[in-house]
């Protein structure tokens, strides 16, 4: 007997991988929860049958997601993270002393009491004394806050379902108005490779373009999610990600990581003409 | 109510039978279950077209149901405690001129606010009848027009007790209800009719705790717009009427206008959301009201705005609101509410029901999700950060009590022409001017235009509002009476 996991990418494209184990399905009131374990991924998860982490390559995601915000503003103290249920993005987090408090906002709370059981690896930070849960809708959430956070990172699903909201333009202008100053905002930012994706990661360039002066896209190369090309937004009221960097301070710290290094943040700017171009014709 | 009999539904299940026969189409429509225009079944599905049929005897015929559409107008009737129920595909715009010709003859007076809908003073001009206008009094804060009065409505009857019939508009558009029950009762005891224009109040029949419904309060005749709040396609709607009055006389009236090729695609969605209310109407609309007094909580923790509700409440002229209902003031912030309703539009992708002056209106239904909710109030709080300004200059009030010199019909049918609408001044209008949304007319035939009206519609205009009525499409002119 073969049991495969199939993710349809595209209408013409599928990505399959080959299962050992169903371990857990579950529906909440908000989607289906999968989680199954396989020779070649480790346990991975899945939501409405989207593959959103595995234990073998979540390190490139969420290394990227945390430490290129990280590096450019090593003073950030105050953070709010959206999504992250899986607690990949808030295990990264917590390596700096520096921060001294994580406000995490995720709307399912079974996405995490599902990961805190299956995926430790990600999840093994959620109960740390800095970080404070809260179930709830992080456009809501966001709504009252203001002048609050160094830095916002947006560890969303994809703009359909659950994380439709977090794509919106009354979102991002919310997360300006909750960021002081010199502020961050950080999003998982689609792919630029099919169609589809290609026009949600256009959509949210144009609108947070709308209100942050610097705006940019980095990318990393993630095996498992559709085309392996994935981007991040960088977003901020004052810092640029790469003029700004301080190399050394960041190597100072001695974190030992995987995936990053102030090398690849350096590189990671530097977008393919294709993309160049499909960012310069957003909203247009 | 006996839910084994409402989880039927005639008209769904004559068409399902019809499909499975696979009947060779000899007659009219002549796409032929779509074959014979490719683009219009790739855009709306085979399975739509195969049942957009006409009437033939195993499906009944609208204009005189003997069998399916029969039954289905059975089970409406009790699915909405009426005596009967008419199935009408031609709007509840229908409905309301079959309401008014089954009851007023040309020249008879029948008693009305003027907030009406413009189908009803529509149906004055068709049928000759004489309004006596009762002020719908304003809201002073918020500029909004609100229910009957009964004291105001009991001068009316007493000064004119030839009076055929009292026309109540229930809920209006902003969810204001007058006191249904003692209206019918002042109106029967001077055996006039009660006609309830209920056309934004169908969750009044399958909600708990919402407000009298007409067929409840025992009014004579209510039109229900079931597309509105009950999930029915556009267009489609429900004449219902109580004991009192033929159902062959009102059949009569509705056949007048309505069309003879009734669609079955709109009478089978009346059918399937009559069984869905029927059986799950009660659930539904819980979590609407839960919904509704939600996203008014949060709006008015944004500050600025004002999102209305059951304080309005003063045991008269607003006897009872619509909890469903998602009105909020806007002015405070310095924006009119049709500048709202289209930044909410062309900058969030978000689009409500109307906005006027002051105001804007959400719907919500059976179909709405706690997640938009969220980005409309979210996207509210944007706007006030993003556009917030002096209210300064504003103009506060939605509604003018007119001064009527002719009888619609009269004033419709007179000799006229057209003058500029800056020169109009004094003169008696001609015609109709609206916003649409909500289609409440500013001025309708038969009415003075005052320096206040013009500056209204000037003003209306400026701020975006899409002003309707007149046969000049600009609204630079308008037809007036020749005196």
């Amino acid at each position: 007997m073969e049991l495969w996991y199939t993710e349809q990418h595209t209408d013409n494209v599928r990505f399959s991988i080959k299962v050992d184990k169903h371990l857990y399905s579950g529906q909440s009131e908000f989607q289906r929860i999968d989680v199954f374990k396989a020779q070649e991924f480790g346990t991975f998860f899945t939501l409405d049958g989207l593959m959103m982490v595995t234990e073998k390559d979540e390190f490139i995601y969420h290394d990227m997601i945390v430490h290129v915000p990280m590096a450019t503003n090593p003073k950030i103290k105050n953070v709010l993270v959206i999504g992250a249920g899986d607690g990949g993005t808030v295990r990264e987090l917590t390596r700096y002393t520096s921060i001294e408090n994580i406000d995490m906002v995720e709307i399912d709370k079974m996405v995490v009491d599902v990961c805190k059981e299956y995926l430790p690896q990600t999840a093994c930070k959620l109960d740390d004394p800095k970080v404070k849960l809260y179930f709830e809708d992080g456009l809501k959430f966001v709504r009252s806050k203001e002048n609050t956070y160094d830095l916002i990172i947006v560890d969303s699903t994809d703009p359909f379902g659950p994380g439709e909201g977090l794509f919106t333009r009354e979102f991002y202008g919310n997360c300006y108005k909750a960021l002081k100053e010199d502020g961050i905002l950080v999003n998982q930012h689609e792919s630029p490779y099919y169609d589809s994706y290609a026009k949600s990661m256009q959509r949210a360039h144009q609108r947070i373009q709308e209100f942050f002066p610097v705006c940019r896209v980095y990318q990393a190369h993630i095996p498992t999610y559709p085309s392996g090309h994935w981007l991040f937004g960088f977003a901020s009221k004052k810092y640029d990600p790469v003029a700004d960097l301080d190399e050394q301070a960041w190597n100072s710290l001695g974190l030992k990581t995987k995936y990053y290094n102030t090398d690849i943040h350096k590189g990671s700017f530097a977008l393919p003409n294709y993309v160049r171009e499909l960012l310069a014709g957003a909203g247009k | 109510m006996h839910s084994e009999w409402q989880s039927k539904a005639p008209i769904y299940e004559a068409l399902l039978k019809y499909k499975s026969k696979r009947v060779v189409p000899f007659d009219v429509p002549g796409h032929k279950q779509g074959r014979g225009n490719p683009g219009l079944a790739e855009f709306f599905g085979e399975k739509c077209l195969a049942v957009d049929v006409n009437s033939m005897k195993p499906l009944d015929n609208l204009v005189h149901p003997v069998s399916v559409i029969k039954e289905a107008e059975e089970l409406a009737a009790a699915a909405f405690g009426a005596h009967h129920a008419f199935f009408m595909v031609n709007g509840t715009t229908s409905a309301v001129q079959a309401m008014i010709l089954s009851v007023c003859k040309q020249g008879d007076k029948i008693i009305m606010p003027r907030n009406v809908h413009r189908s009803a003073i529509n149906a004055l001009i068709i049928s000759g009848a004489i309004p006596v206008y009762v002020n719908p009094g304003i809201h002073t804060r918020l500029g909004i027009p609100l229910g009957m009065s009964l004291d105001d409505v009991e001068r009316a009857v007493h000064e004119n007790p030839d009076a055929k019939a009292i026309f109540v508009n229930n809920p209006t558009y902003y969810g204001i209800c007058s006191d249904l029950k003692r209206i019918t009762a002042l109106a029967h005891e001077h055996h006039m009719h009660v006609l309830v224009d209920e056309a934004h109040g169908t969750h009044f029949y399958f909600g708990e705790n919402m407000p009298t419904s007409a067929m409840a309060a025992g009014a004579d005749m209510a039109a229900v717009s079931m597309h509105k709040t009950g999930g029915s396609l556009t267009q489609s709607s429900f004449l219902l009427i109580n004991q009192g009055l033929g159902v062959g006389h009102v059949r009569q009236m509705i056949n007048l206008t309505q069309t003879t090729s009734g669609s079955y695609l709109l009478l089978s969605s009346l059918d399937i959301s009559r069984r869905n209310l029927a059986l799950n109407g009660r659930t539904i609309f819980e979590k609407v009201c839960t919904l509704a007094d939600y996203a008014r909580d949060e709006i008015n923790k944004i500050g600025g705005y004002y999102a209305f509700a059951s304080e309005l409440m003063n045991g008269d002229s607003v006897y009872d609101f619509d909890r469903t209902k998602l009105a909020v003031h806007t002015r405070d912030i310095g924006l009119a509410g049709i500048e709202v309703y289209d930044i909410l539009r062309d900058d969030y992708g978000i689009q409500i029901e109307f906005g006027d002056i002051g105001n804007i209106l959400a719907i919500l239904s059976v179909g709405d999700r706690a997640l938009a909710l969220e980005r409309l109030v979210s996207s509210l709080s944007e706007i006030k950060r993003l556009y917030i300004r002096d209210k300064k200059g504003m103009l506060d009030y939605e509604y003018i009590s007119p001064e009527v010199v002719l009888a619609p019909q009269q004033a419709f049918y007179a000799d006229q022409h057209s003058v500029a609408m800056k020169d109009s001044k004094g003169c008696i209008s001609g015609e109709f001017v609206m916003a649409y949304p909500p289609g409440i007319p500013i001025l309708a035939p038969g009415e003075r235009i005052t320096a206040e009206i013009i500056e209204y519609i000037t003003y209306a205009k400026a701020k975006g509002s899409s002003l309707t009525g007149t046969e000049d499409m600009s609204l630079e002119n308008i037809r007036i009476v020749e005196e």
